[in-house]
């Protein structure tokens, strides 16, 4: 329903793979690309510049006033772009953190999300690309499209897809509940109430707030994966942990104090960001007081979305082990077995088997086979998720940014009905929520409504 | 049958219940020479049912009908005898009014109107056939051998094509209320290759006023305050005597008796084949469908002034008629009422309303219209809403001009009539609020804004009723230029006023139009403050406060609305080819080579089609584009 209704709204993605490459290109087409870009952008005026022109400057955020990225910003105006619409490019310095908030930026300032291939389709719609590649493109059309629709409907986890369900119906029951009382004001139905209409705002709004605190995947295009490496002392945790953070792998290093105690490190691997939790413990490990087993490591555990788990090849598993293996069996787990000699006790298979875990053998002094461990972290990131990148990022911040949206419209039922707008009234923002969130599972079945309030009340002429 | 050659027309109209009525009046104030046949002169604009006219929707269907210069409204503010604003606790996007009718009275009246219209004649006939040749209607046969040329025909059957009604275990071949049915023009459909389908209907039951006990029930009388559906009406002619409706119910009692005898009831024995409606199911199936309600309302409502005949609302039922009485008389204030006329469902034919255009002329026989019941509708002003539009465009085809349609954020009229050619139904469609996506554009207070523009260059409104239009027009924008120039100051008048409505105090002067956005403040409010004169007719004053108090409201309808005219806009060319499109779904493909939709934003309507498809229709639809630049 949505989608070709929305076919004028300005557009934004991240058109370049992710986290790979030095510079990532922040893309916008449609009519108020330029003024989007220029509220969030600190240099020459972009609204009166000359098309094909490059500008340099800065990224802000204009709520903060907090500088994100220093940036060069290409202006292209219609027509002769490849969208035949306004585009403007924004250079980045690269890095998932800083991409990715200069995107954010853009939404918040009025940009949509891209759908997959739209970019393409509408160069195709405004006559841009010629008859003789149509065909193959009107295929690329059909097949992305298709794709993102399984892509996005697929990524959503049960659990968020049948509470995002939840939500909806909570919306519907307490529409269905208006509807009639308008469309048969005589019919002996209770009299629902600009009040009861606010209520299920707050309490929808409430559910929506933990979604996107514990969305996984939007948490993790912001903040990172987090992830903890953990085992018992001198399995090789600051060997893995040096070679991860060593050189180009380390986006951000922030020492807060002079202790290391709250060190937090930010490594892309394989583009997939990686917040690495409560590392303290690893770097005192030539501490003779140290004490890091299952207590210590229990809190990074539990804030992780991504363990990294290490035993040693060499020997068998000690109660320590077993612990932590007991006590991660819930959580997204990579097991390392790590070797620091030639003999290996426990084999790949048959922890595999016993764990239900990926495991890798790998010997991370020799730097040996961490290549594979780096595909493991990738795989489990985009497990569910179509192996292609910009997609990925398409979808993640679709539904976050939908369920903001859908925040948006019933705090603004919630403020009407404080000012003392009829039910009727406020209920425009209330349908607006209820298709906000219909449009994050995919559905929109036009007469779900009509169809809630026959079956929900018996009503006669 | 011999038949013989009659007159020619310009338009024919079949059937003269509501739909019938507004299309041939409205071809004949068009200009065209326009004949109307009924099957019985005696029903022209009857009611068959409920004798009621408005309500949510449907009342604002009623003025729109007027903006255009239609008869509905100005027969039902001839003819009421009970009028009533519903809602007025909410807000003005879903006021709505509702007119008790005299059912004769206005049967009669709106025959009197048609007799006395000019190029319009009324006779009393069936139409067996349509004629048609090379794809293109001219005319019809009646059952008297009557071979009648004509330029268009409409065709508004109501429930009387194959009309069956069924009463318990009797069933019997008849249209509405006993009358003649229509058998042969059905048939003469089939052939011409109109995909038919089967719906069914019902009415309650009437009994004689004089043996139902009041007492024991509740009243429910008109307003005070006067109200009209016409533009034309005028306050000093408002009713004063009015007659009320009642309201009772049903108990544990009535349930019992018809769960004894469901095996009696057609609905469930399986001789009711057609679909019936979910909005207005029959007592029994209401009995089953929400077991666990232990009573039901109904509503009294008498038929008319000089009738003792009293119909029995919410109570429509198709139960054998010793049923009906045991059911009736275990009712509070029914005890002893004394049956009339008993309830029965009908059946009847319609026209899968897929097959028309927006204009309402079917997509296969060029000059052929069908407006109201046929087309799947249920409810005299849906009726009478397609039938303004297809009469209106049975003249303008007549003429050879293009065709007149109402969007989706013009009319509910546009939103029924959208509904129906895109959606098709699959169950008597009854016009709903919750199915227009511009409710607060389409109130019922603003249809003269929206729509007298249009009957006025159709030729259906007076220029001197247009010139009172922009009379008051004038007075609204002049009223709002007023109130950005006055201003209200923080007086202790104003404060105590303030405080009087539960408004928080103001701190400083602020301009009236501003002061009026508060909840609950009036223009005549603001008179008073500021000793303004601000002397303005009441509709003027209203129409100021909705635009001013919810225009935060109505800029966001009007930006979506933005948006859908600009997918209207692309339209699809008439003869596409949908196989010759790569990459379309199947089910696609299917859906839009049946339904045809003329623009993008009809095809984005169309249940079942997913984004992709619209994506690559669009693409083809460019790239024809593209193909006609390059020659």
């Amino acid at each position: 329903m949505t989608q070709v209704l929305t076919e004028f709204d300005t557009i934004a993605a991240i058109s370049t793979p992710i986290g790979e490459g030095g510079i990532s290109i922040v893309r916008m087409s449609g009519e108020d690309a330029v003024t989007i870009a220029a509220k969030v952008f600190r240099g020459p005026d972009l609204t009166k510049a000359k098309t094909h022109t490059i500008h340099y400057g800065h990224i802000f955020d204009p709520q903060t006033g907090q500088t994100i990225d220093e940036v060069m910003v290409t202006i292209m105006l219609a027509p002769k772009t490849f969208t035949r619409e306004n585009i403007v490019e924004i250079n980045c310095h690269g890095g998932i953190v800083v991409t990715n908030h200069i995107l954010q930026l853009l939404l918040a300032n009025g940009a949509r999300m891209a759908d997959p291939g739209e970019f393409t389709k509408r160069a195709f719609v405004n006559g841009r690309i010629d008859l003789t590649q149509a065909e193959s493109v009107m295929d690329i059309v059909r097949a992305k499209t298709d794709k993102s629709r399984q892509v996005a409907i697929k990524q959503l986890s049960g659990g968020l897809r049948e509470e995002i369900k939840d939500l909806r119906q909570e919306i519907l029951n307490t529409l269905a509940n208006v509807e009639v009382n308008i469309d048969y004001p005589e019919y002996d139905a209770d009299q629902v109430t600009a009040q009861q209409m606010k209520a299920t705002s707050q309490a929808v709004i409430a559910k929506i707030d933990r979604l996107l605190k514990t969305a996984q995947e939007g948490k993790i295009m912001r903040n990172g994966l987090a992830t903890a490496i953990v085992g018992r002392p001198n399995v090789g945790k600051s060997s893995l942990l040096n070679y991860l953070t060593q050189g180009e792998k380390a986006i951000v290093t922030d020492v807060a104090g002079t202790t290391r105690d709250t060190l937090e490190e930010y490594v892309s691997i394989q583009g997939v960001p990686l917040e690495l939790i409560d590392t303290a413990g690893i770097h005192h490990t030539t501490d003779k007081v140290e004490r890091i087993g299952v207590e210590r490591s229990k809190q990074a555990i539990q804030r992780a979305d991504l363990i990294l788990l290490l035993l040693d090849a060499n020997q068998t598993l000690t109660p320590e082990d077993l612990a932590l293996l007991d006590y991660t069996k819930d959580k997204k787990r990579i097991i390392i077995l790590n070797k620091n000699d030639l003999g290996q006790t426990l084999t790949t298979a048959a922890i595999a088997e016993k764990y239900h875990s990926p495991v890798v053998t790998t010997s991370i002094l020799q730097q040996k086979n961490l290549d594979e461990l780096e595909k493991l972290i990738k795989q489990l990131f985009f497990a569910g998720i179509e192996n292609s990148h910009d997609e990925v990022m398409v979808t993640n911040q679709r539904q976050s940014s939908l369920l903001a949206k859908a925040k948006q419209q019933l705090q603004d039922v919630v403020q009407a009905v404080e000012n003392g707008i009829p039910v009727d009234i406020a209920q425009i923002d209330f349908t607006g929520a209820w298709n906000t969130l219909g449009e994050i599972t995919g559905e929109s079945a036009p007469d779900e409504l009509i169809t809630q309030l026959f079956s929900q009340f018996c009503l006669g002429k | 049958m011999k038949t013989y050659q009659s007159s020619d027309y310009d338009v024919i109209v079949v059937g003269a219940g509501h739909a019938g009525c507004e299309a041939a009046l409205a071809a004949a104030h068009m200009g065209e020479k326009t004949l109307l046949l009924t099957i019985g002169l005696d029903m022209v604009a009857f009611m068959p049912c409920n004798p009621s006219v408005g309500g949510p929707a449907k009342g604002t269907v009623v003025r729109e009908i007027d903006a255009l210069g239609g008869q509905m409204g100005k027969n039902i503010d001839a003819t009421y005898i009970q009028m009533r604003m519903l809602n007025t606790g909410k807000g003005p996007a879903v006021r709505a009014l509702r007119a008790q009718a005299d059912k004769w009275q206005y049967h009669e009246h709106m025959k009197d109107v048609i007799e006395n219209t000019p190029n319009l004649t009324l006779r009393q006939a069936v139409a067996d056939k349509i004629l048609v040749k090379d794809g293109v209607c001219h005319g019809v046969i009646t059952d008297t051998g009557a071979h009648y040329e004509a330029k268009s025909v409409v065709l508004c059957t109501g429930t009387s094509a194959r009309g069956r009604i069924i009463i318990g275990e009797l069933t019997y071949s008849s249209g509405p209320d006993n009358t003649i049915p229509s058998i042969k023009l059905p048939e003469d459909l089939e052939k011409h290759g109109f995909k038919l389908r089967r719906f069914k209907t019902g009415t309650p039951p009437r009994v004689n006023g004089n043996t139902v006990d009041y007492s024991k029930t509740e009243e429910e009388p008109g307003d005070k305050t006067p109200n009209f559906f016409s533009f034309t009406s005028k306050d000093q002619d408002y009713l004063q005597e009015q007659i009320p409706c009642w309201m009772t119910y049903t108990n544990e009692h009535t349930h019992e008796i018809i769960r004894q005898n469901l095996d009696r009831a057609p609905m469930f024995s399986g001789l009711i084949k057609g679909v019936g409606p979910r909005y207005c199911p029959s007592i029994e199936d209401k009995i089953v469908r929400f077991a666990d309600k232990d009573k039901h309302q109904l509503f009294l409502e008498p038929e008319g002034r000089h009738t003792k005949e009293v119909y029995v609302g919410d109570f429509s039922t198709s139960m054998p008629e010793e049923v009906q009485l045991k059911m009736l008389h275990s009712i509070a204030g029914l005890e002893k009422a004394e049956l009339m006329r008993p309830g029965y469902a009908i059946e009847y034919d319609v026209v899968e309303p897929w097959q028309l255009k927006h204009t309402l002329e079917t997509k296969n026989i060029a000059g052929l219209f069908t407006a109201g019941q046929i087309n799947g509708t249920s409810g005299y002003e849906e009726a009478a809403g397609q039938g303004i539009i297809a009469g209106i465009n049975a003249a303008l085809s007549a003429q050879g001009k293009p065709g007149f349609t109402l969007q989706r954020d013009e009319a509910y009229i546009g939103v029924l009539i959208d509904d129906l050619v895109t959606k098709g139904t699959n169950e008597p469609y009854r016009l709903l609020t919750s199915r227009a996506e511009y409710r607060l554009l389409l109130r019922h207070d603003n249809a003269d804004l929206r729509l007298t523009k249009y009957g006025h260059q159709l030729g259906l409104i007076s220029d001197d009723r247009y010139q009172k239009f922009l009379a008051k027009k004038f007075a609204i924008k002049e009223l709002q230029a007023r109130l950005q120039t006055i201003t209200v100051h923080p007086t202790p008048e104003v404060q105590e006023y303030l405080h009087g409505i539960g408004q928080d105090k103001m701190s400083a002067g602020v301009k009236a139009e501003l002061f009026l956005r508060r909840p609950r403040v009036t223009v005549d409010d603001i008179a008073r403050l500021t000793g303004e004169e601000l002397d303005y007719d009441r509709y003027v004053k209203e129409q100021v406060e909705i635009t001013t108090k919810y225009a935060g409201y109505i800029k966001k309808e009007e930006i979506q609305v933005a948006r859908l005219h600009r997918q209207e806009a692309k339209k699809i060319p008439a003869d596409i080819d949908y196989d010759q499109i790569d990459g379309l779904a199947t089910e696609a493909r299917q859906k839009f080579a049946k339904i045809r939709p003329e623009s993008l934003a009809q095809a984005e309507r169309i249940s079942g089609v997913n984004p992709a498809d619209l994506a690559i229709l669009s693409v083809y639809i460019q790239q024809g584009k593209y193909q006609r630049k390059q020659k």
